[in-house]
């Protein structure tokens, strides 16, 4: 998640058969699609799976379509939403929905608290190795002092004062206060 | 520019855990499988009864002409035949 090219630009190069380029869209929205499905709109795993595909794939046909290069981010959010009320539609047909599950279904609530989190996931991915890779490793993948001071040759005294002075430079990036721009910001 | 305090930033990250890898590597697939998909979609223009079946069962009618049923395969020939 280390690119330097823009979404309009990635997208350009998706568009002109850039194997390399499809690999990085899809690697930079990968986690925002998936997200979308199982935490806003709760998908089981399967038919999370089955919407992240048909995302993709649509994408993917439909990548000459798009009007604004720049749009890319909000037109897969809008397509995996419209794909999983599909698909909660079609589940509803066969197992009626609990009350709960249709009015939490896509809460904006949570589909903003995602899109902030993928502009924090764009600034991180332009953050230097040493942060992103702590930060990514500590609060997305969850893993323990313990994992983390094997895999980065950390002593784990090191890594809560690593994590908090990343975070720290993360917040004085948004503060505009430091550098990294990110990727939908367009370099 | 949104500013986040360093809880929030946390919470953020939090957010947003990789997908699954074999998902991802899937989906970047799709520009190796376009041959194969051209492929069926120019069957099924040209063939009605093919393509009747592949609607009715995507998945057996692909099987039955021995096509490896490849999740990457189906989810862009539903694409396909969608928008022919």
């Amino acid at each position: 998640m280390a690119s330097t090219l823009s979404d309009s630009e990635l997208v350009a190069r998706c568009r002109a058969g850039d194997q390399q380029a499809w690999n990085e869209l899809v690697e930079r929205f990968s986690r925002y699609v998936y997200a979308i499905s199982v935490q806003a709109f709760r998908l089981p795993e399967s038919d999370a799976e089955d919407v992240f595909q048909e995302v993709f794939a649509r994408a993917y046909q439909h990548l000459d379509k798009l009007r604004d290069d720049s749009a890319v981010r909000p037109w897969l959010a809008q397509l995996t939403r419209r794909l999983c009320i599909d698909r909660l539609r079609a589940t509803a047909r066969e197992r009626p929905a609990t009350e709960e599950e249709l009015v939490d279904a896509g809460s904006e609530e949570t589909l903003a608290l995602l899109d902030d989190a993928l502009t924090v996931h764009e600034a991180l991915a332009a953050a230097p190795e040493h942060c992103r890779e702590i930060l990514d490793r500590f609060f997305a993948r969850d893993e323990s002092y313990k994992t983390i001071g094997e895999a980065l040759d950390l002593p784990s005294g090191t890594i809560a004062s690593r994590i908090s002075r990343c975070l720290a430079r993360l917040r004085e990036h948004f503060e505009g206060r430091s550098d990294p721009p990110p990727p939908s910001g367009g370099r | 520019m949104t500013a986040f305090d360093e809880e929030r930033l946390a919470l953020l990250i939090r957010a947003l855990p990789p997908a699954p890898e074999g998902w991802v590597r899937a989906a970047q697939e799709l520009p190796s499988v376009r041959g194969e998909l051209d492929e069926i979609v120019a069957r099924a223009e040209a063939d009605a009864a093919f393509r009747e079946r592949l609607i009715a069962d995507l998945e057996g009618a692909l099987a039955a002409e021995g096509y490896e049923r490849d999740p990457v395969v189906l989810a862009a020939l539903r694409v396909r035949l969608k928008s022919k």
